[in-house]
């Protein structure tokens, strides 16, 4: 598989042409967060439903490229009928996925670490189901803002949903 | 330094860079691309298509190994020594800044270029000192809305630190600047300050007009020369610009190195930039006294090598003849905007100028390609080796005007040629398969 096949891969072209849990709930009672990425005008809102310290229902809005908004789906998808608690596993596993690049930088040959070897055998990617399609993102580091534009987001949204039911 | 009259289309001939021996008004571009090691680089595709100067250009050897031979010929601080090299280290330096003011026909060349190490830092250099010693609360800057953002966040700094109250010169249907009320904008404006040519849409101010509006309303005229001066004939007296900036990368030259042209009487009154060594005359525990322009304005060891290669790429251009260059951007930008209309019809939106329409046009070719977004056009582009630029091109303003949130951009300089436009377009319609 090329770098761009691996990419672009079925799975995700398929989130971008027909994306999961698209549109706008009433804020309030929704929770409303917005995300930028100021590089490329990326854009990703999500509205989060919340009852229990569960999300019970997601939307999202926004535009951007393939990456930013199929990887916003497949989140909407993963997270809905979750607990905050597992919601936010689930984002720390994400970008931990998403900063293995981040090892290669401190490589000063620029060679493959065996470093990132160990980091992604840590990651048990059949456990997150589709979103381990996005790996081949960390091939091309200027697109991992594009991925974790979503993931950012939510969390924001988790953060001002429990601020604001104390 | 020789002595090569810049703002006439002087040939010199020589080994390098190489002529077209037959047709003295074609650029033999397959021999130019030879002066520029990354373009003759082989890649698993061929060739790099690098359609992205208006970002940064490309280097020819013969800067590369200006550079180079500074380095291990003649290094030392500017300034100071007095042993040989030192001499030559500052010869060289402030050789390059001659040929920089020559270049755009400054009067007092060695007197009214400074040398910053960006056009960005040219124009915060202007808004810093003479901005902040000559606005105040209420005074009238006039800019464009297409102005890219280093020619924005200046301002809008001093009107948050000063209440310097900024207007904008709006873009027209025809992408090009709209001037029927600039007379109206520029009541009472202390300062214009525009772009020469877009870095997004091609457009390319008309600068007399500008300028006599500026001069009657007695503004002072502030030029961002980023995107022309590496592609146009630069003479900042016709239109009596007070500053003018450009950067050495755009340029066939290194990184780290831009120019600010003032007017003499301008730079002796502005107070200075920053402090340190080099613009100083006397220092005291209470106090301390300005040196000379333009060394005022040059706090610290200055980018020596980088003015080195500066010169190096104005000596180039100049042999090769930047109206010849222009005359070959004008017709490979005609090629690929009717090539990519006529190719993918009602799928590309350009935005820009009509091509062969009176006024000038510049080599940048913004789109829209079938509601793809620029980061995956670049990307799937990138595969085959074709190498554009995707996003807001540091204009995000403009982006609001043209209502898109990034386009791809692809810009062109004298190395590129038909083949590298049909490359954009067979990598396209790859695109138009991945994701249409
Ligand atoms: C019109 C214009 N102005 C200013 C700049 C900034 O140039 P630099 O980054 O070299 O300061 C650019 C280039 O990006 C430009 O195109």
């Amino acid at each position: 598989m090329s770098a761009l096949e691996d990419l672009y891969r079925e799975i995700i072209l398929d989130h971008y042409r027909s994306p999961r849990n698209r549109g706008e709930l009433e804020s309030p009672p929704a929770v409303k967060a917005e995300g930028f990425n100021p590089l490329c005008g990326d854009e990703v809102i999500i509205y989060l439903s919340t009852k229990n310290g569960v999300i019970e229902d997601i939307k999202i809005s926004g535009q951007g490229c393939s990456i930013s908004q199929s990887s916003a789906s497949m989140m909407s998808a993963a997270v809905r009928g979750k607990s905050f608690e597992q919601v936010r596993e689930l984002i720390d596993y994400f970008k931990q996925m998403m900063s293995i690049h981040e090892s290669h930088l401190d490589q000063s040959s620029g060679q493959e670490s065996e470093n990132t070897e160990i980091t992604e055998k840590q990651l048990d990617l059949d456990n997150i189901g589709e979103l381990a399609a996005l790996q081949g993102v960390v091939k091309f580091p200027v697109r991992i803002k594009c991925a974790t534009l979503a993931w950012n987001t939510l969390a924001q949204g988790l953060d001002e949903s429990e601020s604001t039911k104390q | 330094m020789d002595n090569i009259n810049y703002t006439t289309n002087t040939i010199k001939d020589g080994a390098d860079p190489k002529l077209p021996s037959d047709d003295g008004n074609l650029l033999d571009v397959e021999s130019i691309k030879q002066d520029f090691p990354i373009l003759t680089r082989e890649t698993a595709g061929g060739r790099i298509r690098y359609l992205d100067s208006a970002s940064s250009s490309q280097k020819p050897v013969q800067v590369i190994q200006a550079m180079d031979d500074y380095y291990r010929s003649t290094h030392a601080n500017v300034h100071r020594g007095v042993y040989r090299i030192a001499e030559e280290a500052t010869h060289l330096y402030e050789s390059a800044r001659v040929a920089a003011g020559r270049l755009i026909g400054a009067s007092h060349p060695g007197q009214e270029i400074v040398f910053t190490k960006n056009v960005t830092e040219a124009i915060n250099l202007v808004a810093y000192t003479w901005g902040r010693a000559n606005l105040s609360r209420g005074d009238v800057v006039l800019l464009s809305e297409i102005e890219h953002h280093a020619n924005f966040v200046p301002w809008l700094m001093l009107a948050e630190e000063k209440g310097v109250e900024l207007r904008y010169i709006p873009m027209g249907k025809d992408y090009n600047l709209d001037l029927t009320n600039i007379e109206r904008l520029a009541d009472g404006a202390k300062l214009m300050a525009v772009t020469a040519a877009s870095n997004v849409l091609g457009s390319i101010t008309n600068l007399r007009t500008v300028s006599a509006v500026a001069k009657a309303a007695g503004a002072r005229l502030l030029v961002d020369g980023a995107q022309f001066v590496p592609h146009r004939l630069t003479d900042v007296k016709s239109i009596d610009a007070d500053f003018y900036g450009y950067t050495g990368h755009k340029l066939l030259g290194p990184t780290g190195i831009g120019i600010l042209y003032a007017k003499r009487e301008l730079l002796e009154e502005m107070p200075p930039f920053l402090g340190g060594g080099e613009m100083i005359a006397d220092v005291r525990l209470d106090g301390f006294s300005t040196t000379e322009i333009p060394w005022k304005f040059e706090a610290g060891t200055p980018p020596i090598a980088e003015a080195v290669g500066l010169h190096a790429a104005i000596d180039y251009l100049g042999k090769v003849g930047i109206d010849k260059i222009a005359k070959h951007e004008r017709a490979l930008t005609a090629y690929a905007v009717n090539k990519l209309e006529d190719h993918f019809g009602k799928d590309i939106t350009v935005f820009g100028p009509k091509t062969g329409s009176d006024g000038d046009r510049a080599g940048v070719v913004s789109f829209k390609f079938a509601d793809i977004h620029p980061h995956d056009v670049a990307q799937v582009l990138n595969e085959y080796d074709v190498c554009v630029r995707a996003g807001h091109h540091c204009a995000k303003p403009l982006m609001r005007c043209l209502q898109v949130p990034a386009t791809t951009r692809a810009s062109f300089y004298l190395y590129n040629d038909e083949q590298d436009v049909d490359a954009l377009i067979h990598a396209l319609d790859q695109v138009k398969k991945m994701f249409g």
